[in-house]
């Protein structure tokens, strides 16, 4: 969660020196092996929350949420105004987080950042991608959005209003992306497969 | 002391020297009380292992860019513990 490595004394960067120039793998277990000693977990707990992890969390369930949003406007507003209970009613329901979910307009186009570390919802969006976690991303989205959005390949008209939401609390944040045009005769399951993680986030349309 | 939705709010200013929620970018700004998240163990208590930690309302706030950096015309909305704003 929030621990900005930023501000560990051994964080020299990518010139070679202190402790990240070891492999991620050994410094993660490094980190899990005094969790464990401090008595804060064990590693059959770590397993097990890792399996589950890496075999349910997928953008496919916030693109599922998003497609079903876009055909029941009742669902909609309930994914709005409580996250949670929407996603359980697509059997998500146990989320570690408080889901808040942001919908996109014709004048209002939201993007997700964490400037702090890199907080996500990974269940409905699967792991996140490593530029979530640069420090590039993180710095730059709350300050030049546009500028950003662009970078991806995404060119808002200037009216558009680009409202950013920088992740620091117990919250997870989830974009709602517009249903685009052109896609009445689509089935669920069809626009589910339009909707991709960068469309979630926000650094995509869709 | 708690705030309601359409509140102008001040981060309060200043760098502690533990851990905090708080990002850099903010400390000083004023931005208005959008939405009310729910009641949360204070970070800034829960990671130097004070127990139990304070439970304080964590508000969604926005920002201009304008307020923030001088120029741009977007909005930054950041979570925020009670204990981290202040009447501006």
């Amino acid at each position: 969660m929030t621990s900005p490595d930023e501000a560990s004394p051994d964080h020299t960067g990518h010139d070679g020196s202190g402790h990240h120039d070891l492999p991620a793998a050994a410094r993660t277990r490094r980190l899990e092996e005094r969790l464990i000693v401090a008595g804060l977990t064990s590693d059959d707990e770590i397993d097990a929350f890792l399996t589950g992890l890496y075999t349910s969390a997928s953008p496919g369930n916030g693109a599922r949420m998003t497609a079903r949003a876009w055909t029941d406007p009742a669902y909609r507003d309930l994914l709005l105004s409580d996250g949670n209970t929407a996603a359980a009613r697509e059997g998500f329901g146990e989320l570690s987080y408080q889901l808040r979910v942001v919908a996109n307009a014709e004048d209002v186009h939201n993007v997700i950042v964490c400037t702090l570390c890199s907080c996500y919802p990974v269940s409905l969006l699967g792991p996140s991608p490593g530029w979530y976690k640069s420090f590039a991303y993180r710095s730059r989205t709350v300050r030049e959005p546009r500028a950003v959005l662009g970078e991806f390949g995404l060119n808002l008209p200037a009216q558009v209003q680009i409202s950013v939401w920088d992740s620091t609390s117990e919250a997870r944040y989830m974009v709602l992306p517009a249903r685009p045009a052109g896609t009445g005769g689509l089935a669920a399951g069809e626009l589910a497969a339009l909707v991709t993680r960068n469309g979630l986030i926000g650094t995509a349309l869709v | 002391m708690s705030y309601a939705t359409g509140t102008r709010v001040l981060v309060r200013p200043g760098d502690p020297d533990h851990h905090t929620r708080v990002p850099g970018y903010l400390r000083g700004h004023t931005g208005e009380v959008i939405a009310t998240l729910g009641r949360w163990p204070l970070p800034d208590d829960s990671a130097r292992g004070i127990t139990p930690p304070r439970v304080e309302t964590c508000y969604a706030v926005r920002f201009s860019a304008r307020d923030l950096w001088g120029s741009g015309d977007h909005t930054v909305t950041v979570d925020l513990w009670e204990s981290y704003l202040d009447q501006p």
